[in-house]
């Protein structure tokens, strides 16, 4: 289907203070692929989700994302704002020698002014953490792991398992924030109504409308996301996790709530999304017959370890899947 | 399961033609209003500062004061319009509260006296001196973001705090350079291309006023409906869903407040235009947490909401309870004509705004989205207001 | 049949030692002390007397610190347990200060005094029994005024966006402050100092006021009794609980509004007596106290890392010492501005403050 590994997750430890979420899982997933993560409740698999997303740091491991480096612990992190910093020292400390060598006051302004300059610019790099700025951070042996936005720039899209659309915003305004990463207009831009700004926000809004057409919510664009039934809401997510053009979507519990049609017309749109979007899916579910009748691999997870991994077939028969969710039969 | 009959469809069917016809006409009036904003707005604004330029030299207005007094109490109210709608991108736009706004109208003051005063013997052009104002506050709003924006919303606010208290100190203890409480005096009227303002005839100031007014209004309105527009509504509706969705939450914050910092930039350059003297104790909390209640009482993230807001609460400042002094003075009231109630402005500021807090959140003039976000959804609510009350952005009428 | 894999560890958190506090206390006072030696040894008018100025500003910085620390519980019992800075509580303080000031002297303004107290009490035993009546009556007075606020104010907003609750404690903040304002006029308002300030201890070649030590006990004292009441009582272990987790200790049947009302209250006393001292020890009041020493109390409940209670008493004495610092080298100007760099470095290095655990999650 694809070739090489899109996501590829080794040792990935989550440690909460005392609780160990997650430990120590190897997780691949193939690029065109649909693979399904289960287990019984409070197994860890929001929590790996959340990791891979960018939301936590984890304890150990390391997660790439399309063969780069993108989460693992952090390494070095307290040396970042000394960074940001260490020209202001420097001007900081050549301005008073200055002074005290008897400089004249000009001097001392524009030393100070051209201090103050070199300080705010590397804290608002250090701040901002534009892309290029973090592929540089390795070079100097410091490592942050990606944050959620960051992951969305390489590629990555997700659902919440709770939904948690913008509520007070239509279903294509949601649609339009999801495809933010891919609007180049700025702020600048906005202000003064430049055509590039006009033309971009109408492609952009027949673009979203065609994500909502392609969920199945065409001509809601007005509505409200609050006011949407239940199902729509879901589909609203998936079309604004969508609006990234991610390569990876990672779905948390797509199904949860939905009666037996709903659940069908999903299916359907997660096989649409790999065949007609050729993305890559990650599901989490609890629904057997979902992941069954989708997943090319399934992956069990029990108190934050893999206990199984395989084609659902196999999964299906393996005593540990069954013992942890039915329990070990009477002695 | 059958579908609901929509609204609009029952209203035609109930309602007499001639009804009918004016809703039908209304409707399309603001369907154009809204999609030629930038056009309503500055036709409204023209007519809306002539009119009020000659209603205050008529009764009643002309009975309370002169019309000179009235105009510049209405360019005083401007420098307030162009804070609160600053402020409202910061609180409004975004969600960040941000207690320390007089900071950035002191930046924008003072780089207007250090730039054209007989203090420092320069006396650089006013309309460069006016963006240039914006631009150090735009400077300063980075600096203060920048290492306090990914904290959380209340620290954020004490940080500000502290922030608005530090710069008037500093303005008043370095000496050297800003005279300290003295203060800097003898500030140059604005020379634009060659035309010097009069110092005792307000009308140019109005015009000006009305004039920069207008932009920031055009501006903000277009920036509410932009790209970073929508960010900062994600922001603040749920900042984890809305950086799971690739916005990076840092720099829109950041823009918001430094953004939100230019306006208040233009109005320090203008206040200190008009006053001639610039001096720390302009700039003290009182001044951001009254901008603070202009934009709860007017309408928060609703920039007509704001603006009105702060020219009704400035006014009353101004005008109305110095009159409610002299009203039961002269009537003899018994218990109330022992109260100044100038003495108890900021009182009264502050009860309103708590009041206004506890039962209505959304302001005067709310933003369509503000309402929605403060009032528990109401599911009947929602049509209704789908009629009379547009979309955020939208010139309601 | 193999068992399921159970949890991989058990806790691994570090219990400090009985006797850290004291040493890290001891420790920071006698640094502070060998640092502020230093400084003013290099300054030529302090050079003579560095010591036993040092002595005398340690002893300061003490007092004011104990101030800072007592506001800064309430902050951080406050936010600890629902999440709010309560912008109002260093007003809160500031009523306190009048209060005691009212109480102990002949009145001010339109208001009269009890005590009709004007300068120093000499005899010991009276002048103990009118400190304890001041603290006796001024505490549970602010105790209330906190726990109305939160009532009134606050109660309402408990489920709602983080913005609304702010900008209410804000304007609640900017009232009381004004109410004072009106109620009392403005600019300073004298307070009788009932403590001598004769009376000092030879130390180290310094002559300190009693003052300065009963400043310190009265604080010391009351951190105990809250130590002990939230560690030993059943209702202080309600307290705890419902800083941990609201939702759970609703379940297990505590009465979370009566809870959160409870801290409210002993936050607020601990303020009024934060005011009272105050009130014995400087000389005046004035209305925007309260803004002033509500802003260094907050830096120093952040700082010693917020909802942590020894952190906030850690937090304001360290304050305490910041400000002194630049006070006894004579910037006094500058001691606001540097609390507000300690703030601002604290939440850029160290957000989860000295002894404050790292959170998580991030945006």
């Amino acid at each position: 289907m694809g070739d090489g590994l899109l996501l590829n997750a080794s040792n990935v430890t989550k440690r909460f203070g005392g609780l160990v979420a997650v430990h120590d899982i190897d997780f691949t997933i193939p690029t065109g692929s649909i693979v399904s993560l289960i287990g019984p409740n409070g197994a860890g698999k929001t929590t790996f989700f959340n990791i891979i997303a960018g939301i936590y740091d984890p304890t150990a491991g390391i997660v790439e994302f399309a063969g780069r480096k993108m989460i693992a612990r952090s390494k070095r992190a307290w040396l970042e704002p000394f960074i940001w910093f260490s020209p202001g020292f420097v001007g900081i400390i050549a301005t008073i020698i200055a002074s005290n060598a008897g400089a004249s006051e000009g001097s001392i302004f524009i030393m100070a002014g051209i201090t103050l300059v070199a300080l705010m610019s590397t804290m608002l790099v250090g701040v901002a953490r534009p892309p290029r700025y973090q592929r540089a951070l390795p070079s100097i042996g410091i490592f942050k792991s990606a944050r959620p936005n960051d992951m969305v720039g390489v590629g990555l899209g997700r659902t919440f398992q709770n939904i948690r659309l913008f509520q007070n915003m239509t279903a294509l305004e949601n649609v339009l924030v999801g495809m933010h990463t891919r609007l180049k207009a700025t702020w600048l831009d906005a202000m003064f109504s430049t055509p590039r700004d006009r033309r971009e926000e109408k492609e952009a809004a027949e673009e979203a409308r065609g994500f909502l057409r392609l969920v199945g919510l065409r001509g809601k664009d007005g509505e409200l996301a609050k006011n949407l039934p239940y199902g729509d809401q879901r589909r609203l997510e998936i079309a604004r996790a969508l609006g990234s053009k991610p390569k990876l979507l990672l779905l948390d519990e797509p199904t949860a709530g939905m009666n037996p049609r709903e659940t069908q017309d999903m299916i359907a749109l997660i096989n649409r999304l790999r065949t007609e979007l050729g993305l890559t899916v990650l599901l989490i579910e609890h629904d057997m017959k979902v992941v069954m009748e989708i997943s090319d691999r399934v992956t069990v997870l029990d108190h934050g370890e893999k206990i199984a991994e395989g084609t659902p077939d196999v999964v299906r028969r393996d005593p540990k899947v069954i013992e942890a969710y039915l329990g070990a039969p009477a002695e | 399961m059958k579908a609901t009959p929509r609204v609009e469809d029952d209203k035609k069917a109930k309602v007499p033609n001639d009804i009918s016809s004016f809703r039908v006409w209304r409707k399309r009036l603001v369907e154009a209003a809204n999609k030629h904003r930038s056009w309503t707005i500055v036709i409204s604004m023209a007519i809306g500062s002539v009119l009020l330029y000659f209603w205050a030299a008529f009764p009643p207005f002309s009975f309370v004061q002169s019309q000179n007094t009235w105009i510049s109490g209405f360019v005083n109210a401007g420098v307030f319009i162009l804070l609160a709608l600053g402020l409202n991108i910061v609180v409004g736009f975004a969600g960040l509260l941000d207690l320390g706004y007089a900071a950035f109208f002191a930046f924008g003051a003072y780089l207007y006296a250090f730039g054209a005063s007989p203090f420092t013997h320069l006396h650089l052009p006013f309309l460069v001196l006016l963006l240039g104002g914006a631009a150090v506050a735009a400077v300063f709003g980075i600096a203060l973001g920048a290492p306090t924006l990914r904290l959380r919303g209340d620290y954020l606010a004490i940080v500000t705090l502290g922030f608005g208290e530090i710069v008037p100190i500093v303005f008043l203890n370095a000496e050297k350079y800003t005279q300290g409480t003295n203060g800097i005096g003898g500030v140059d009227r604005p020379n634009i291309f060659g035309f010097v303002f009069p110092g005792i005839d307000q009308t140019a100031y109005y015009v000006l006023m009305s004039m920069v007014v207008t932009i920031v209004l055009i501006l903000v309105y277009r920036l509410l409906d932009s790209r970073i527009g929508r960010a900062w509504a994600a922001i603040r509706e749920d900042e984890l869903a809305a950086a799971a969705n690739g916005i990076n939450t840092v720099t829109t914050k950041l823009a918001a407040f430094a953004l939100g910092a230019t306006t208040a930039g233009f109005a320090g350059v203008l206040n200190a235009s008009k006053l001639t003297i610039v001096d720390p104790t302009q700039f003290l909390f009182t001044v951001s947490f009254t901008v603070l209640a202009m934009i709860v009482l007017g309408g928060m993230g609703n920039p007509l909401g704001v603006a009105v807001g702060a020219f009704i609460l400035y006014n009353i400042q101004a005008v109305l309870l110095k009159q409610l002094n002299a009203v039961f003075d002269n009537l003899n009231v018994p218990v109330l004509q022992d109260i100044d109630f100038v003495k108890f402005q900021f009182l009264l500021f502050g009860i309103a705004l708590v009041l206004f807090m506890m039962f209505r959140p959304e302001g005067l003039i709310p933003s369509q989205r503000r309402r929605q976000e403060l009032h528990s959804a109401d599911a009947e609510s929602s049509e209704d207001l789908a009629l009379i009350a547009p979309e955020a952005g939208e010139v309601a009428l | 049949m193999t068992a399921v894999a159970a949890p991989a560890t058990v806790s691994t958190v570090r219990q400090r030692p009985p006797w850290a506090i004291p040493a890290i206390a001891i420790g920071l006072v006698v640094s502070y002390f060998f640092i502020l030696t230093f400084f003013l040894g290099l300054d030529a008018r302090t050079h003579d007397h560095a010591s036993e100025i040092a002595v005398q500003q340690v002893a300061n910085a003490l007092s004011i610190g104990a101030i800072y620390a007592l506001i800064a519980l309430g902050y951080t019992m406050v936010y600890g347990i629902i999440e709010l800075i309560n912008f109002a509580h260093g007003d809160v303080f500031m009523m306190g200060a009048f209060l005691a000031v009212l109480f102990t002297g002949s009145g001010i303004g339109p208001f009269p005094g009890i005590l009709h107290l004007s300068g120093p009490v000499t005899d010991v035993v009276p002048l103990l029994l009118y400190m304890a009546a001041t603290l006796a009556v001024v505490m549970p007075i602010t105790g209330l005024l906190n726990m109305t606020i939160e009532r009134v104010f606050y109660r309402p907003f408990r489920n709602a966006s983080r913005l609304a609750p702010l900008i209410t404690a804000v304007g609640v903040s900017f009232i009381l402050q004004n109410v004072a304002l009106v109620l009392f006029g403005s600019g300073d308002r004298g307070a009788p100092q009932i403590f001598p300030i004769a009376w000092r201890i030879e130390l180290l070649g310094a002559s300190i006021p009693v003052l300065n030590f009963v400043i310190l006990i009265i604080a010391l004292g009351l951190m105990f009794v809250l130590q002990t009441f939230i560690r030993r009582t059943r209702l202080g272990r309600a307290m705890r609980a419902t800083a941990l987790d609201q939702q759970a200790s609703k379940l297990m049947g505590v009465d979370v509004n009566q809870t959160i009302a409870l801290t409210f209250l002993i936050g607020g006393a601990l303020a009024g007596a934060a005011g009272t001292v105050w009130g014995f020890s400087f000389g005046f009041v004035r209305q925007d106290l309260g803004f002033n020493a509500g802003l260094k109390s907050f830096t120093s409940a952040v700082l010693g890392g917020i909802g942590n209670i020894t952190g906030a008493v850690l937090g304001g004495f360290v304050i305490g010492f910041i400000e002194n610092f630049a006070a006894s080298l004579g910037l006094t100007r500058w001691a606001e501005f540097s609390v507000f760099v300690a703030l601002t470095l604290v939440l850029v290095f160290r957000p989860a403050g000295i002894l404050g655990q790292q959170v998580g999650e991030r945006a």
